[in-house]
């Protein structure tokens, strides 16, 4: 701030307060009518009569002592360019609440951070502060059961568009994913998006298709999809395209049919974005994070047996 | 010229059809608007309660705070200030068609909120919602307020100026300047403009508005009503002339810094967040200032709250306006607010004010000036206002005291930390152990306006009664 416009609020501030003390000064010393009753001021307004009765004692005494504390507070704290006799800030305040946290709090993080990712959920300590950042950072998209939803993946099964190792669920967690799939629908045609699409129902083994449809789908899929999707409909994790053959779907739309779904994505594309929580959370957590989302697949893998 | 009470030695009578119009919409806007209110209330505690885009929680919430603050309780100003500024200056109105376009030009203004907030378009700041070309509409309305009032006081036929027409005109002549300087904005279509303040600057003209539209529409004007009915209804003098100087004074000049309080620990700079703050306590004793005068005044005449429902009315009015006086300045104190902010805690607060403080003081005041309005000496039924009063009373602590449990919980839960430093609650927590909060909040949102629809059946009985007395002569001005 220029010192111009830093003398210019001290000065108005200041100004303003005096004129305050002159209000209550010049008001206070108005000569007393006598005590209620005795006289009023002569005005009268439909009927309306005022009396003059001094201002009350204590109201009186909690005017000056909020001015007093004004001025105090304001000598004390920052005005303009003035830092104020105790030098406080907002972002100081937050550094020292950082600082405070991570002396409380960092050799947790820095204990449970040096196991590998995949260790951690023997950790009983781990699978707490993991469950807590996941339902304060993650809950929202992917549901407090980390089922997912539409367009959100589920996290529980062994289901995994980039992978599902302690190492790589921590690279989607550090710097995020963006999933595209290009709109096919102006290069394939109507008829064309109509036949991929029925070779992909018969790819995840659905049981209504039209078999003449889908191997016209077929060709049309070797020749535009496999270079993602792979040849046998696998899909590429390094990618992050989806395996097509094992009927999860993330972009299945409540309420309509799976086929309606398939063709919707082939015509419009998709474009699916994990955030990046190196930023948020720091590699500490999101090592904790990685931790807590690998063992929800393993327990879900492990039920069966 | 049935209805109009002639002034004093001259052949000019009052001008009461305005007053007559907006007084009866008054209760009309004031049931619409808070209908639209246990509507939302209900959608927050039942979420299958939002449909579509035009009925949901996100557009008609818009839609209520402008039907309670501009509709209903714009039209309770309108009507008190004509009336008041008439009889205390006895003089008639100035400026006769300006009048009446105050009168139609505002019910323009909100049939046409009542359109477009739906619709979805707003400018999305909140108490300034509405598009440039109403905005347009409100400025032209309020010029012609100010020039009917300011008019009508220099008719006057009293040598001074009553303190209660001091509050109204600081109410008109600042929200004008208040509307005026927030809404300054580019069009880029009919219905769509951007403000021209950039970034943190458009938050600190926003809340500078915000907290004055408070400060002047909320408290000055009802101030001035204030000083008019209690006084009137209790017919005891005013307590303390110097007071009712220092606390006018005071008050309006202290408002005008204290809107940075609704940005502490934002981008704000750390001086304006003091200053918004330091201004706030000190803005607790002249708004004090105004209770003291308005429950001194009853000094003497306490007794008449015994059988007077219209005079409770008034005093529970004054009472909620300390409370919430008291609590405003309290939660502005960074400390109070790193609790409060963003929680329920500020819904009670706003509601103290709006329930308690001006929606009390209005009702008490339609309950004197209808009758008086349609040539009858009192209500249909004084028995009638006594339940509404109960119902309002009742209505109001339901709403605030759930507010203030939810609000304080939230703070709590959302600074609860567990041994490893994480937050011991997710937010979706805090919101499911808000629920029977909010489901106490309809309850008495129902009390209230249940209240609301007895005093509509009161005064229509009451209006319905001045057929019989139109042939009789009009009474005479006091």
């Amino acid at each position: 701030m220029s010192s111009f416009w830093s003398f210019y609020i001290i000065a108005i501030t200041t100004i303003f307060l005096v004129g305050i003390v002159a209000l209550i000064h010049f008001t206070r010393r108005m000569p007393d009518p006598g005590g209620e009753g005795a006289q009023t001021t002569g005005h009268q307004f439909d009927g309306i009569e005022e009396y003059n009765n001094p201002l009350p004692k204590w109201w009186l005494n909690l005017f000056w002592a909020t001015i007093i504390f004004a001025v105090g507070y304001l000598i004390a704290m920052p005005v303009g360019n003035w830092k104020g006799l105790l030098g406080w800030s907002s972002v100081g305040q937050l550094t020292e609440d950082q600082v405070e946290h991570e002396r409380r709090y960092g050799e947790i993080y820095q204990r449970l951070a040096s196991i590998p990712v995949e260790e951690l959920k023997d950790n009983p300590q781990a699978m707490r502060v993991g469950a807590r950042l996941f339902e304060d950072n993650c809950a929202l998209c992917h549901g407090q059961a980390a089922t997912g939803s539409y367009g959100f993946p589920n996290l529980t099964d062994d289901d995994w568009l980039y992978g599902g190792s302690g190492d790589t669920i921590k690279t989607t967690l550090m710097a995020g994913r963006s999933g595209q799939m290009p709109a096919w629908g102006d290069a394939l045609g109507a008829a064309g998006v109509r036949a991929v699409t029925e070779y992909v129902m018969q790819l995840s083994g659905q049981d209504d298709v039209n078999t003449s449809l889908a191997s016209q789908g077929q060709a049309l899929f070797n020749a535009s999809c496999v270079a993602c999707h792979s040849q046998d409909g696998t899909g590429n994790q390094a990618l992050g395209a989806p395996n097509l053959t094992d009927n999860i779907w993330l972009y299945h739309i409540p309420g309509e049919t799976l086929r309606a779904s398939v063709q919707h994505t082939l015509e419009q594309g998709r474009s699916g974005r994990m955030p990046a929580w190196s930023g948020v959370l720091g590699e500490e957590r999101v090592h904790i994070l990685a931790g807590y989302v690998y063992s929800l697949s393993q327990e879900q893998a492990q039920d069966p047996q | 010229m049935s209805h109009a009470s002639p002034v004093n030695e001259v052949n000019e009578t009052y001008n009461y059809t305005v007053v007559r119009q907006f007084s009866i919409m008054t209760v009309v806007w004031g049931i619409i608007g808070m209908l639209v209110g246990v509507i939302i209330a209900a959608q927050l505690a039942f979420p299958e309660l939002n449909f579509g885009p035009y009925f949901h929680f996100g557009r008609l919430r818009p839609l209520h705070t402008n039907a309670v603050i501009f509709a209903f309780g714009g039209c309770a100003l309108f009507a008190t200030s004509y009336y008041v500024v008439q009889r205390t200056t006895q003089a008639r109105l100035a400026f006769e068609g300006l009048a009446k376009f105050t009168f139609w030009g505002w019910q323009a203004v909100i049939v046409a909120a009542v359109i477009t907030l739906p619709l979805g378009m707003t400018s999305a700041k909140e108490y300034a919602e509405l598009e440039w070309p109403i905005d347009i509409l409100i400025a032209m309305v309020w010029l012609s307020y100010l020039a009917v009032f300011v008019g009508t006081i220099h008719r006057r036929r009293t040598s001074h100026i009553y303190v209660g027409n001091w509050f109204y005109l600081a109410f008109i002549i600042t929200v004008a300047v208040l509307h005026v300087v927030n809404n300054i904005s580019i069009p880029v279509s009919l219905f769509k403009a951007y403000s021209v303040y950039p970034g943190t600057m458009d938050a600190m003209v926003q809340w500078w508005y915000g907290h004055n539209a408070v400060g002047f529409f909320l408290t000055a004007g009802f101030l001035g009503m204030m000083y008019y009915y209690v006084p009137k209804q209790a017919e005891r003098p005013v307590y303390s002339y110097r007071l009712s100087i220092v606390h006018f004074w005071a008050l309006i000049a202290i408002y005008m810094w204290a809107g940075g309080h609704h940005l502490h620990y934002s981008a704000l700079p750390d001086w304006a967040q003091n200053l918004g703050m330091v201004m706030s306590v000190i803005l607790l004793v002249p708004s004090w200032g105004g209770m003291i005068n308005g429950m001194m005044t009853l000094s003497g005449a306490w007794h008449k709250l015994r059988t007077d429902p219209i005079l409770r009315f008034l005093v529970v009015s004054l009472s909620f306006y300390g409370m919430a006086t008291f609590e405003g300045p309290m939660m502005a104190i960074k400390m109070v607010n790193a609790l409060s902010h963003n929680t329920d805690w500020t819904i009670g607060h706003v509601h103290s004010g709006a329930l308690g403080w001006v929606a009390m003081i209005s009702i008490g005041a339609m309950y004197h000036t209808i009758p008086r309005l349609f040539g009858q000496t009192q209500m249909y039924s004084i028995s009638l206002i006594n339940v509404h009063f109960w119902l309002a009373t009742i209505g109001t602590v339901l709403y605030i005291a759930a507010m203030w449990v939810n609000g304080i919980m939230q703070g709590m839960m959302w600074r609860a930390v567990n041994t490893d430093g994480s937050l011991m609650y997710s937010f979706i927590q805090g919101v499911d152990a808000s629920w029977g909060g909010y489901v106490v909040r309809l309850i008495g949102g129902l009390v209230f306006l249940s209240g609301m629809l007895i005093m509509a059946y009161n005064v229509w009985r009451t209006v319905r009664n001045d057929q019989a007395t139109q042939a009789e002569p009009a009474p005479q001005a006091a």
